[in-house]
């Protein structure tokens, strides 16, 4: 048996497969890179050759225009492909859409990148699926015990009784431009609000793409309108920037609300000058995150991007072997911004 | 339990006070009794505990969560009640939700020895907004920036009554307000307001419009007095009872001991609670010492002694004045403060006047002794009746001119609402020298009016122009001796302040005219300010 970190390591450009010569959402140009979705952070434009799921790179092409790889090579969820002896599958990874983790088998051993995942349901993406392994290089975005997500259920509920209290003001929701403002619109179609929603011209192009993989958003139109009232009772979705931006101007009295797992620490949403925070998260919480290291209980758990330093604690006390990997790069608010 | 978590959580974020009226009705019309009178006791501090200190949650909270895992987490929020309500490991299992009247029963039942035991069951069953709401309830205090009047206004809404009805019934009703609530949905009579020494509604004055009053109205039919600077209370002693009111109908008594133990009467007095010294007003910034001191101690007390200057008398033992005229109820209450022969209540003296000429004159300098100090006149119809409100004609304020000062603009801070997209609120300051002798802006103030939605948006490009740090949503603006942006601020007047590098505070500061003319160099002066507080 090989030591892990043979297989898989820390380099400068983020974590690096010596014996297969690629790397894993690499933070920087390279020939070969594995890409486990399509979040700013871990999809970075001009590897020579890259490896992810059809939508993954479909979302590359939307983001960066043709020219954003050498070339491309699509991989099925489950399907495995062997370069140098180092065998890569792609399994659904529950974060956005075309997300995967990247199982790596290589002599013998068998290591997991989680990438960035959650455990719960999402309308619009593959849930997450566990595979046994000896490594499990586990994400920490929301590595903290305070961060437990309540349902998704009830933080619609309280955007739609908002939306029904105020019907004279619009009501203005900050979500990242990829994953969240689709789920979100998603989820507000399954609470059974079938208005139109206004999107910022920002999420078009990753709605239609959503929408051409068979995720349907129902009646969307673009927030332009002369007239301020138009928007009254309606509700809006942007990118988080926007929300704060002079473009949301043209809303009547607008409540500022933001999708987000950071919401659930009062300051966070207090500082934002969020009216309305609500609390969804397309990153596992503690309890995702604690649940699955049991589950999978794998030799050693590394851990990555966040705080790493609870999770590193929780696995002393719970007597698993853990590190933590000092991978740069990654955006500590929620992929991207 | 939950909709009252809800309803904190939601408060806690609104800034708009209409939006804030609205959460609070909506939640009195859909919440049952007895739930949302308890919640309404809370909301308007008639109810509240300290059954809770923060030792004793972190306590509790280290029993059921590593340490090192609760440290990391405190450190990140930053907030211990917040923590430990997100931190609290969930208990399947757990006992059914408690409804807040089962908390607040349970309590006032149980001994400090049970309540340990009482928080661990109920933040078991509680989810994170529910243990957040149960933690602010428990350790006395919502801050959740709803004050009574807000609450009470919200109950108003909600019946669709005045305000001034609910102030009148308020002190003789109880939680949880079960006859309350079922006047103000129709499905009874209006209860009774009859308690001694209930809280009357004031009658306030509009501000006068220089321009047309002074042409529409005959100064033969006001009386004048000075407006003093303290802040407006109503003295209620009746049958026993003995009660001191703010003039939104809050019990202020206890913070002023001193005036309680004066109010040796039968009868209901209306007029200014000042700090007086020998019979002598002494300014507002001396009066601050005692406002917001929940149990002032004897040092405070003796130093900063209270006092009433009445000038009205709705109840004269058990009659009541207010059906008759100024005129008449004056009379009444000379007569009154004459018998009462107390060091610390006195009466505001009327200012003759010949004509509204002569009266402007008066305004511009007032006479030597305690007018100096007064904010302006109060103009009083000889006929008015005492009627709850703010009725136009029988009672007007004309308050002195404002203080003002050039200023330069420092900081600016996004808004909340209709401006959460606008650099609305500013802080600014003036120029003082140091030891070395150099010039440096000194921020003397904030404020967030005064301006039109057109000059806010001039102003806001200003900021996002000349921006050179960000701090959150507060930006640090270009301001030095060659450049920066001069506001005209009006101030109502100014105390020496701790709290302030500059030393001084202003009191109700707003914009009074944005000028894009003049150089940052020539504004004021700290000197000037300082001057000021001399005076």
């Amino acid at each position: 048996m090989p030591r892990y970190d043979q297989l898989l390591c820390p380099g400068p450009a983020g974590l690096y497969c010596p014996p297969g010569d690629f790397h894993i959402d690499p933070v920087r140009a390279v020939d070969r890179a594995v890409i486990t979705h399509g979040h700013a952070d871990h999809a970075r434009a001009g590897h020579g050759k890259v490896l992810a799921t059809r939508e993954t790179l479909a979302i590359m092409e939307a983001r960066y225009g043709e020219d954003y790889a050498g070339a491309t090579q699509v991989l099925k969820y489950r399907e495995a492909v062997t370069h140098k002896g180092v065998t890569v599958s792609l399994v659904p990874a529950g974060h956005v859409l075309g997300s995967a983790q990247a199982v790596v088998t290589w002599k013998g051993t068998t290591m997991v990148v989680s990438g960035d995942y959650k455990r719960r349901r999402d309308p619009t993406c593959a849930p997450f699926e566990p595979v046994p392994c000896d490594v499990f290089i586990s994400e920490a975005t929301f590595g903290l015990p305070v961060f437990r997500h309540p349902p998704d259920g009830d933080e619609i509920a309280k955007l739609l009784k908002s939306v029904a209290q105020f019907p004279e003001r619009s009501h203005l929701i900050g979500a990242y431009a990829l994953g969240k403002a689709q789920r979100l619109i998603c989820l507000l179609r399954e609470a059974g609000y079938d208005k139109t929603i206004y999107v910022h011209g920002a999420l078009e192009k990753l709605n239609a793409l959503y929408e051409s993989f068979g995720v349907d958003l129902g009646p969307l139109s673009p927030a332009t309108s002369s007239k301020k009232q138009d928007f009254a009772g309606a509700v809006i979705v942007a990118p988080p920037a926007a929300t704060q931006d002079r473009w949301s101007r043209r809303f009547p009295d607008p409540v500022v609300c933001f999708a987000s797992g950071w919401m659930r620490v009062r300051a966070r949403a207090r500082q934002g000058g969020v009216e309305l925070p609500l609390i969804l998260s397309d990153h596992a919480d503690w309890d995702e995150l604690t649940a699955t290291a049991r589950e999978l209980k794998p030799d050693e758990l590394w851990i990555t991007h966040g705080e790493e330093e609870a999770l590193l604690r929780w696995a002393a006390l719970n007597g698993q072997t853990a590190r933590a990997l000092s991978l740069v790069g990654y955006d500590a608010n929620e992929g991207e911004t | 339990m939950r909709a009252f978590a809800r309803l904190l959580d939601s408060l806690a974020f609104t800034p708009a006070r209409n939006t804030k009226l609205t959460l609070v009705r909506d939640y009195l019309r859909e919440t049952p009794d007895p739930e949302r009178g308890w919640a309404l006791a809370s909301l308007t501090g008639v109810l509240s505990f300290d059954a809770a200190k923060p030792a004793f949650i972190r306590k509790a909270v280290e029993a059921r969560v590593d340490p090192e895992l609760f440290a990391l987490s405190y450190d990140f929020v930053g907030d211990l009640a917040e923590t430990v309500a997100l931190i609290w490991p969930t208990k399947p299992g757990a006992n059914r939700e408690p409804e807040l009247s089962d908390v607040v029963d349970t309590l006032r039942g149980a001994g400090r020895a049970e309540v340990q035991k009482l928080l661990e069951g109920w933040l078991d069953a509680l989810d994170a907004d529910g243990r957040w709401a149960l933690l602010k309830l428990l350790t006395g205090g919502l801050r959740v920036g709803v004050s009574a009047r807000l609450a009470k206004q919200a109950l108003a809404d909600l019946g669709a009554v005045e305000v001034a009805e609910i102030e009148e019934v308020w002190h003789s009703q109880r939680p949880p307000y079960a006859d309350l609530f079922a006047w103000l949905e129709k499905r009874s009579d209006k209860p009774s307001p009859d308690a001694p020494a209930r809280f009357r509604p004031v009658m306030l004055a509009q501000a006068i419009d220089e321009a047309t009053d002074f042409a529409k109205y005959d100064a033969k039919d006001y009386a004048a007095e000075w407006k003093w600077d303290g802040i407006r209370v109503q003295a209620a002693s009746e049958r026993g009872e003995k009660r001191l009111y703010s003039r939104t109908g809050d019990d202020i008594g206890h913070a002023f001991p001193d005036v309680m133990a004066a109010l040796n009467f039968e009868g209901v007095l209306d007029g200014e609670l000042l700090v007086m010294t020998d019979g002598r007003v002494v300014s507002f910034g001396d009066l601050q010492q005692r406002l917001n001191r929940k149990n002032p101690d004897p040092k405070t007390i003796a130093k900063f002694p209270a006092g009433i200057r009445a000038y009205d008398l709705l109840m004269d033992g058990a009659e009541d004045l207010r059906a008759l005229p100024f005129a008449a109820r004056r009379k009444r209450l000379e007569a009154f403060v004459a018998r009462l022969k107390s060091s610390r209540i006195d009466l505001s003296p009327l200012q003759p006047f010949a004509d509204w000429d002569e009266l402007a004159r008066l305004r511009a300098s007032p006479p030597e002794g305690d007018a100096k100090i007064a904010e302006g006149l109060m103009l009083k119809r000889w006929d008015s009746v005492y009627e709850a409100g703010r009725p136009k004609g029988p009672w007007f304020k004309w308050k002195r001119d404002p203080h003002l000062i050039d200023a330069v603009l420092m900081y600016a801070q996004r808004g909340h609402g209709k401006r959460s997209s606008f650099y609305s609120d500013y802080t600014f300051g003036v120029w003082r020298e140091d030891a070395g002798g150099t010039r440096a802006l000194t921020p003397v103030g904030k404020a967030y009016f005064g301006f039109t939605d057109e000059e806010l948006k001039q102003i806001d490009k200003f900021v996002r122009d000349n921006t050179i740090e960000r701090f959150g949503p507060v930006r640090s603006v270009r301001a030095d001796k060659d450049f920066g942006l001069v506001f005209e601020v009006a101030f109502e007047g100014l105390q020496k302040s701790t709290r302030h590098k500059s030393g001084v505070a202003m009191r109700f500061p707003r914009i009074n005219r944005i000028r894009w003319d003049k150089p940052a160099r020539e504004a004021d002066e700290l000197k000037t300010l300082e001057r000021m507080l001399g005076a």
